[in-house]
């Protein structure tokens, strides 16, 4: 065995010794952010209703997630629910960026991404109790949402599945030249999948409008991201030639101001972009996840980032809007978000017949039984 | 009527749909520069472009699922699989996705889609080249499962599976791409998907079989003849959804039924086939349903061995004789 390296068999181990694992308490972070953009609203071209939007936004997509991990925790609904808590600048930066007909697709962390693109509160929440006058008519539940109409393409179950299905979408808008740019993100985890080789391949070779960008939150479920991938993951667009970036996606603006760049030049040239935008996950993996793996002094230290205590404070700081203003909209998000859970308790659940509902798509489809 | 090549006539599906819908389009390895593995798509891409012949690299999980993405933004993809062995590789976007987004989306997305390639045995390609898929897929709901085996069947199913606005695996068998056969010219010349074919009529016995079984169980039943027994020859030409109605109604006439598949045995359509069976015609059997499968064994490479391997047309002669008391 190996006798060429020095290490004695009770040395061997494959345990990366990199960063993020459990470490005595000194505080790792799980990645390096860059620096967000300096540029304020105005010179990034965005009204002073614009930021209160996003502020909105995000707010909603905050307050949604709480309430609904509450209704979790009261055994309201099951299945599994990943929360998008700490990343919502990403979901909001780029709806903002994008435009409206642009396609969106997204793996199971999905809530915010429904929510910024057109899932209303109601249907989003119904969803997740399973309800048919959710946004999935209750197939779908918390990893599935989708809003087709609105060009979001839905989460997906899968690690790494659905990045060829965007990459197809991708294809068909480049085949009918409709100009549309299809922005389909990822987790870091799902950077290990082979499937995302086989793809960024094609879609280089073929130039594919289309930006796959990895939500890098740290961690794929517990296991640290310097622990589950080797090098830097926007380094890997070096072996496709494919233009790349990393960015800090704790900023809306950064984010906005980034996505607006690259999806016009997707849009121009018709070739993808592979980026990198660092965020992190204030929550578990899902809701029966301990959170072993971290820190508390980790997640404090990225707290203090929090993307929408930094809009917040940008609104008040330039004057946009006072405390009292803020507060209005905080309450107005508090009463949309309560008068969707009342929503999805009042509704009904899917007909038995629903069941055999839109597997195929004619309705006398011959089941097997 | 034309005699086609069964090569030809899904050449023939192909190209016919092409011409009368621009979202139609063909990609997967070798098809385009290379005329086809199997020179299925030969002369297509002189015809209709490097946009709607797209040749692919080895990448069957990426390529499948880009067809998928494309399908549910509004294209109409027919991806070629240069044998379904190698769709396994493709197998978690066939399964998990395009089976399924339509489901889990509440019906928001539809994804017309043909999976199309060589399914089943190859002459002495040894084990992961000679697998039968069609039972697999059609374990999965949300996906519709054809394995052709005669050119006009090739051609009026995949015409139909061409304009089905489900995901549609279509099988062939690269052992008959030189098989000759009398194909409709009628204009828009289609079968319906789900609707069997009796395709010999007699009295004594029900043989169902279906793709390269159905020449087995021809060949079987031309021996049979000499002896003085009729054997009926159902081919169901799809299995999911299958034309169980056909084969209860032969069986209530015959008595008698003798399944041929080239699948494995466990959990395969025979088991299937023998079940509904059962169920729906239990008071019509006279003997117990008789199934002829490959062994549950991967396929060998010693041609003694692989011509032992093959369900052949003597088993089918033996399990009728087995069905009818006759030996
Ligand atoms: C193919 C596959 N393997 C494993 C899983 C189980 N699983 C679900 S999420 C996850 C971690 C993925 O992490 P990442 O891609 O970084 O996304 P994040 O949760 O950080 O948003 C795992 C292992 C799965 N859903 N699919």
């Amino acid at each position: 065995m190996a006798k060429n390296k020095k290490e004695t068999q009770e040395q061997i181990q494959f345990t990366p010794s990199g960063t993020g694992i459990r470490t005595n308490g000194q505080i790792v972070r799980s990645t390096e952010l860059p620096s967000p953009t300096k540029k304020k609203h105005k010179s990034l071209g965005l009204s002073e209703e614009d930021v209160v939007d996003m502020f909105h936004q995000m707010y909603l997509q905050r307050r949604f997630e709480e309430r609904a991990m509450q209704m979790y925790q009261k055994g309201k609904f099951g299945g599994f629910l990943h929360l998008y808590m700490g990343q919502e600048a990403i979901s909001t930066g780029t709806v903002y960026a994008l435009n409206d007909d642009d396609d969106i697709i997204t793996a199971y962390r999905d809530h915010g991404w429904g929510l910024v693109r057109g899932v209303s509160p109601k249907e989003g929440m119904a969803e997740l109790y399973g309800k048919v006058t959710g946004c999935s008519r209750g197939k779908g539940g918390s990893m599935h949402f989708a809003n087709v109409e609105e060009h979001f393409w839905g989460g997906h179950g899968i690690v790494g599945g659905h990045i060829p299905l965007g990459s197809g979408i991708a294809f068909a808008n480049k085949y009918k030249q409709n100009d549309r740019v299809t922005a389909c993100f990822l987790g870091d985890g799902a950077v290990d999948q082979g499937v995302l080789h086989e793809v960024l391949n094609m879609s280089q070779n073929w130039g594919l409008p289309c930006i796959y960008a990895v939500e890098n939150n740290g961690y794929a479920m517990g296991t640290a991201v310097h622990r589950h991938s080797v090098g830097e993951i926007y380094e890997r667009a070096h072996g496709y030639g494919m233009k790349n970036a990393v960015i800090n996606g704790m900023d809306v603006f950064t984010v906005y101001e980034k996505m607006k760049e690259i999806a016009e030049d997707v849009r121009e040239n018709s070739m993808p972009w592979f980026i990198e935008i660092r965020t992190y996950r204030y929550r578990g993996h899902s809701m029966s996840d301990p959170m072993k793996y971290r820190t508390k002094e980790e997640l404090k230290e990225y707290e203090k980032l929090d993307p929408i205590e930094r809009i917040k404070n940008y609104l008040l700081d330039n004057d946009i809007l006072e405390q009292d203003e803020i507060d209005e909209i905080q309450d107005t998000v508090e009463d949309t978000v309560m008068e969707a859970i009342d929503f999805a308790e009042e509704s009904d659940f899917p007909e038995k017949d629903d069941l055999y509902k839109d597997v195929f798509v004619e309705d006398d489809y011959p089941f097997h039984t | 009527m034309a005699e086609l090549q069964f090569r030809e006539a899904i050449r023939a599906a192909i190209d016919e749909e092409m011409a009368q819908d621009e979202g139609i389009f063909v990609m997967g390895e070798e098809v385009a520069e290379y005329d086809g593995a199997y020179k299925v798509t030969e002369g297509l891409l002189d015809k209709y472009g490097p946009k709607r012949m797209i040749d692919t690299p080895i990448s069957e999980l990426g390529f499948a699922g880009i067809g998928i993405g494309a399908a549910m933004n509004g294209l109409r993809p027919i991806v070629e699989f240069m044998t379904f062995n190698f769709a396994v590789l493709a197998a978690d976007q066939i399964i998990n996705h395009a089976s399924k987004v339509r489901y889990m989306t509440g019906g928001q997305v539809e994804v017309p889609i043909v999976f199309r390639g060589p399914n089943a045995s190859a002459g002495q390609l040894s084990a992961t080249h000679s697998v039968a898929y069609d039972a697999m897929y059609a374990h999965f709901p949300g996906l519709k499962v054809i394995y052709t085996s005669e050119p006009e069947d090739a051609k009026g199913l995949l015409k139909s599976a061409i304009r089905d606005d489900n995901p549609v695996l279509f099988m062939e068998s690269e052992q008959m791409y030189g098989l000759k056969g009398e194909v409709s010219e009628e204009e828009d010349f289609t079968i319906p998907i789900g609707k069997g074919k009796v395709k010999r009529e007699g009295s004594d016995v029900t043989v169902v079989a279906h793709g390269k079984m159905y020449h087995v169980a021809k060949q079987a039943a031309q021996q049979l003849a000499k002896e003085d027994v009729e054997v009926e020859i159902i081919d169901p030409r799809t299995v999911k959804p299958l034309d169980i109605e056909m084969i209860v109604k032969s069986i209530k006439k015959t008595n008698r039924c003798v399944i041929v598949d080239e699948s494995h045995p466990f959990g395969g359509l025979a088991g299937e086939v023998g079940y509904l069976i059962q169920r729906e015609a239990f008071d019509y059997l006279d003997a117990p349903v008789q199934r002829v499968t490959l062994p549950d064994t991967s396929a060998p490479f010693a041609k003694n061995l692989f011509d032992e391997w093959l369900p052949s047309a003597n088993e089918v002669i033996d399990a009728v004789n087995t069905v009818t008391y006759r030996k």
